[in-house]
């Protein structure tokens, strides 16, 4: 039971992009098709799940027992420079169309602050290992629900007719603080 | 071959022409999450600052050095190193200031600001340029985040920098301090600096034609006076 609300509170409640606001360059930079969007919440849910697993093990059996705490920062960001290769690496062998439509982004996910921002919040709240991991799946799927959610309203904001001044940057803003609004109703749902 | 700018253009840029967040929107994170008072956005900005002009020091000096391949992996390792350091010090020196930042200070590592610096122009520049580049950038951020700060403090607090300037009848904008009321601020921000842009833009460019139309009149005036 304690797992379930982990993940939902992750996903919704303290959604990490519109409570948090980490991963707001990606949220604002790929979220202009629904089809580009989704596959990339995908993969950065998978990063994000890799990225749990591996920095708590790096985290209680590296720097704890040898007090090393301080290199936190330096270690965490190399797993997960690491790790998004790797990933990069393993959709290039495993699916070239998919690759092709994520070629530049994958990059990104490295300085997606969303990433190390989950393994810094992991070892923050002191969770334990099953834990962290329904943690990092809650965070990867409330990051999905975000960036698309956002990518349909701006497939529709196409249309529109949006003031020269506000097209862009600006008006994907307003969007975000009105669905920011939005999510809040959840707010105070559940307390983790 | 490239046009030389003058030292000064490289820390003024950063002002304005290409500053960090209203123009080039990058480093968001911390622009939008810290943003709930001016100091709180001050002291991110001085800290984002410290770190950039650091790592673009550093960088510019051994940028020769770096193989390109793993040249990524060896920016955010140096820049990783340089935020331990100020969060060490903040701690020490700042624990409330510090408490308050909480995970956004080691956030500085992935902040998308001081690695495209690295990358765009660090790599590439000598080391006073590199330092100037980064000091301008550092500047520009701070402006943009003291005033954001400033403008959520004011309506969501009626403070600014900790001392009350709205009177208490006043009723404050909770949705201000609220995650959404930062998304709104710097939308509507941004959306009013572009309008004031393209305003400028547009009242030149029919200076322009208006001078244009008015050339023939007078080289034809010339002409008769010949």
């Amino acid at each position: 039971m304690e797992l379930i609300l982990i993940f939902f509170s992750a996903a919704i409640v303290n959604n990490f992009v519109l409570a948090y606001f980490l991963g707001i360059c990606p949220f604002i930079g790929v979220s202009n098709k629904l089809s580009s969007a989704f596959p990339m919440g995908m993969a950065t849910t998978f990063v994000m799940v890799l990225t749990a697993i591996v920095t708590w093990l790096i985290y209680h059996l590296v720097l704890v027992p040898y007090h090393v705490e301080y290199l936190e920062y330096v270690s965490f960001i190399l797993v997960v420079a690491s790790l998004v290769q790797f990933v990069e690496m393993f959709i290039k062998k495993v699916s070239q169309p998919l690759y092709r439509a994520l070629g530049i982004f994958l990059p990104l996910i490295t300085t997606n602050c969303a990433i190390l921002g989950l393994a810094l919040f992991i070892v923050l709240k002191e969770y334990s290992f099953v834990e962290a991991i329904f943690y990092g799946v809650g965070a990867g799927a409330g990051f999905t629900l975000a960036i698309s959610i956002m990518a349909g309203i701006r497939e529709e904001l196409e249309l529109a007719n949006v003031p020269k001044a506000f097209q862009g940057a600006p008006i994907t803003l307003i969007v975000a603080g009105l669905l920011a609004l939005a999510f809040m109703g959840f707010a105070g749902m559940i307390s983790v | 071959m490239k046009k030389q700018v003058t030292l000064f253009t490289e820390f003024t840029k950063g002002l304005w022409d290409q500053n960090p967040v209203f123009k080039q929107v990058l480093g968001m994170c911390p622009t939008l999450a810290v943003t709930v008072s001016a100091m709180n956005g001050i002291a991110m900005a001085l800290a984002t600052t410290f770190v950039l002009t650091f790592s673009s020091l550093i960088i510019s000096l051994i940028r020769k050095l770096i193989p390109t391949q793993v040249r990524i992996a060896s920016y955010i390792v140096i820049i990783a190193t340089f935020v331990t350091i100020v969060d060490l010090v903040m701690r020490a020196q700042f624990p409330e200031l510090s408490k308050e930042l909480g995970p956004y200070i080691p956030l500085i590592v992935v902040n998308c600001l001081i690695l495209g610096r690295q990358e765009a122009f660090a790599s590439k520049n000598t080391p006073i340029r590199a330092v100037l580049d980064a000091l301008g950038m550092g500047a520009g951020f701070l402006i943009a985040l003291a005033s954001l700060g400033a403008i959520r403090e004011i309506l969501g607090s009626r403070t600014l920098l900790g001392v009350q300037i709205l009177p208490d009848a006043f009723e404050p904008w909770l949705v201000m301090i609220l995650p959404a009321g930062a998304f709104l601020t710097l939308g509507l921000m941004m959306g009013f600096l572009n309008f004031m842009v393209l305003r400028k833009k547009t009242r030149e460019e029919q200076e322009l034609l208006s001078r244009h139309l008015q050339e023939p009149k007078m080289s034809l005036a010339k002409g008769q006076e010949a």
